[in-house]
């Protein structure tokens, strides 16, 4: 249950930092902790307790008593994919800074109508 | 104002899904008989890698790495197109201490030596060829914060880039010509639980840790140039 509480703490406290905060580091930070929450709640889901990890590292380990790899590889591939969009937002930040001379969002007045 | 806004629309949507999840029991098998359970029991007779997840992201959802990867390729592509500048930039940042010098050169070939460790067991052991990239370009991370002068070569490291990425489209296309399908194991798949096992999946995992690490590496260099 823990588990459950720790990823919707950090999918909330990245939501806010998203809703909230001007900063637009602060605002892919954000983007990346929601991204790490989802990470946890996949893992937590495909936990079964008293059961290990899927590595048939030892003889005596039998499939009964793994848990589900599923969601362990869906989240191999979500990180790298976060890395991929967090590379990418900073970039679109660095290119921003250079052309407004600013970080805070509500600033660039371009983006309102 | 705002941030009174957000904290009560966050605490209600935060309230609701709390609320549901309680409702699904942490712990237990849900499904008895789904996919994950064709996995365990089918991954070390079909493929013989004794890790399952590595099974699973090469072998049988291979093409989906093959995405993946190229994710990763686009954005660096992105990265280089946004901060492309016409003169080149100097990298001007601070000079780190001696004890820090000192350590990163001792520690930056140990570094490299445990990523390739991890990519290259990534069908015996957790970790691979994902895991294995991200700690060789945190070995250069610590190259570049210690030392200003520190420069790698953009060409090797493109070329290195696009030969792993032509070598997993490659061992794929080998397993529609010797195969059944694209990505198909064709070598034999020798003892589980040894290092020269599980056919075509070290070969993989080799290509996407060089693929990662240098892809890596060229991201950071892109994003350090930049800061004047």
């Amino acid at each position: 249950m823990i588990y459950y509480v720790a990823a919707f703490s950090l999918i909330l406290i990245g939501a806010y930092a998203v809703l909230v905060k001007k900063n637009m580091i602060k605002i892919v930070l954000g983007l990346s902790l929601i991204d790490s929450g989802v990470n946890i709640l996949l893992v937590a889901l495909g936990y079964i307790n008293g059961k290990t990890a899927p590595i048939f590292s030892n003889p005596s380990l039998k499939a009964e008593g793994m848990v589900d790899p599923v969601p362990q590889a869906l989240v191999l591939t979500a990180i790298v994919i976060g890395v991929a969009v967090t590379a990418l937002a900073l970039t679109i930040v660095i290119r921003l800074h250079d052309h407004h001379k600013t970080l805070d969002i509500s600033k660039i007045r371009e983006l309102k109508w | 104002m705002r941030k009174a806004i957000a904290v009560i629309f966050l605490g209600i949507i935060g309230y609701y899904l709390l609320a549901t999840f309680f409702n699904i029991p942490f712990g237990i098998a849900r499904v008895l008989d789904g996919v994950g359970f064709k996995y365990l029991a089918m991954g070390v007779p079909d493929t013989g890698a004794a890790n399952v997840v590595t099974s699973i992201v090469v072998n049988f959802r291979g093409f989906d790495t093959l995405g993946e990867v190229t994710v990763l390729f686009l954005a660096a592509t992105g990265m280089g197109a946004l901060l492309h500048h016409r003169e080149p930039m100097k990298r001007s940042r601070q000079n780190a201490s001696i004890i820090v010098k000192a350590g990163a050169r001792i520690l930056f070939p140990l570094i490299i030596i445990l990523g390739a460790y991890v990519f290259v067991h990534g069908h015996l052991t957790p970790g691979g060829g994902f895991q294995g990239g991200a700690i060789i370009a945190s070995g250069f991370l610590l190259m570049f914060m210690s030392y200003r002068s520190y420069h790698v070569n953009h060409v090797v490291i493109s070329r290195v880039e696009s030969l792993a990425g032509s070598t997993f489209v490659i061992i794929g296309l080998f397993g529609l010509v010797y195969g059944h399908s694209f990505l198909a194991n064709v070598l034999p798949l020798g003892t589980v639980n040894t290092l020269f096992s599980a056919g075509v999946i070290p070969l993989i995992y080799i290509a996407v840790g060089f693929k990662v690490g240098s892809e890596l590496t060229g991201l950071l260099d892109t994003m350090l140039k930049t800061v004047k």
